[in-house]
């Protein structure tokens, strides 16, 4: 099963709208709520990164029977130094994002202890692509 | 602890969810970082904030989040309240500020997410 939504940059109202779609499908399919939890988590940073970091950008969700990928691309500005985006506290969001409860410097962090594996590719100019993957043994109802 | 018994505690008022009053609530925790929700959040505790955007309820869905106290006097825009309601969350608005709605709560014997 596969599905894509677009994502609008700086677009705060709409922002979530494709985590909770994602949510309702893993739902639906029957995976147990940790899963789908960490899914979610992982779908609505990345989203939210997009919403106040990138340009317009897509997520897509992949549900085979082993595993679930999770893809966000955006063509933002990308990611001049990828080790430190890393690092809980690092972040470059602006006051705005801070008062709507972001920026933290905890999104990439969150994906990554989330996620059973996760890549991020990204060069300045270029957009920033992360692919989480999630292993689907056992968290099946 | 009855969502009823948060209400009068901190002399809130019910903005949406007149129907979710006799929710049991066990555990809470207090936050304005919504990354912070989404990192270290428990399943069905309540939220205490003064953060009243739309990723409020979009954090609540993802993290499980049961139920929502605006504290300061915050009040929500009407976008908000539309989906929360949809999504069944009950929101309640106090005059307290965050410290002395946690304190209030706490003493009363609703304690930290575990």
């Amino acid at each position: 099963m596969k599905k894509e939504y677009e994502i609008k940059a700086k677009d705060f109202v709409r922002a979530g709208k494709a985590s909770i779609g994602v949510q309702s499908i893993l739902k639906n399919i029957g995976f147990q709520q940790d899963i789908i939890r960490r899914i979610c988590i992982c779908a609505y940073e990345s989203e939210m990164n997009v919403v106040m970091h990138g340009a317009d950008g897509t997520l897509s969700l992949n549900v085979g029977d082993k595993e679930i990928v999770l893809e966000v691309k955006d063509c933002g500005k990308g990611i001049e130094d990828i080790e430190m985006a890393l690092k809980e506290g690092y972040s470059t969001a602006s006051e705005e994002h801070r008062d709507m409860g972001f920026g933290a410097g905890m999104g990439l962090p969150n994906i990554k202890k989330n996620s059973d594996n996760f890549e991020i590719t990204s060069q300045k100019g270029n957009g920033t692509h992360l692919k989480m993957v999630f292993r689907v043994n056992g968290n099946r109802e | 602890m009855k969502l009823s018994e948060v209400r009068d505690i901190l002399k809130a008022t019910v903005v949406v969810g007149d129907d979710k009053l006799v929710m049991e609530i066990s555990d809470a925790a207090a936050s304005d970082l919504m990354s912070d929700l989404l990192s270290n959040y428990q399943e069905g505790s309540l939220l205490l904030t003064g953060v009243t955007n739309i990723q409020v309820i979009n954090t609540s869905l993802i993290a499980g989040i049961t139920a929502i106290i605006f504290v300061r006097g915050k009040e929500p825009n009407s976008e908000v309240i539309a989906l929360a309601e949809e999504h069944g969350i009950p929101i309640l608005k106090s005059s307290y500020n965050m410290y002395s709605s946690c304190g209030m709560l706490f003493s009363n014997g609703l304690k930290n997410i575990r």
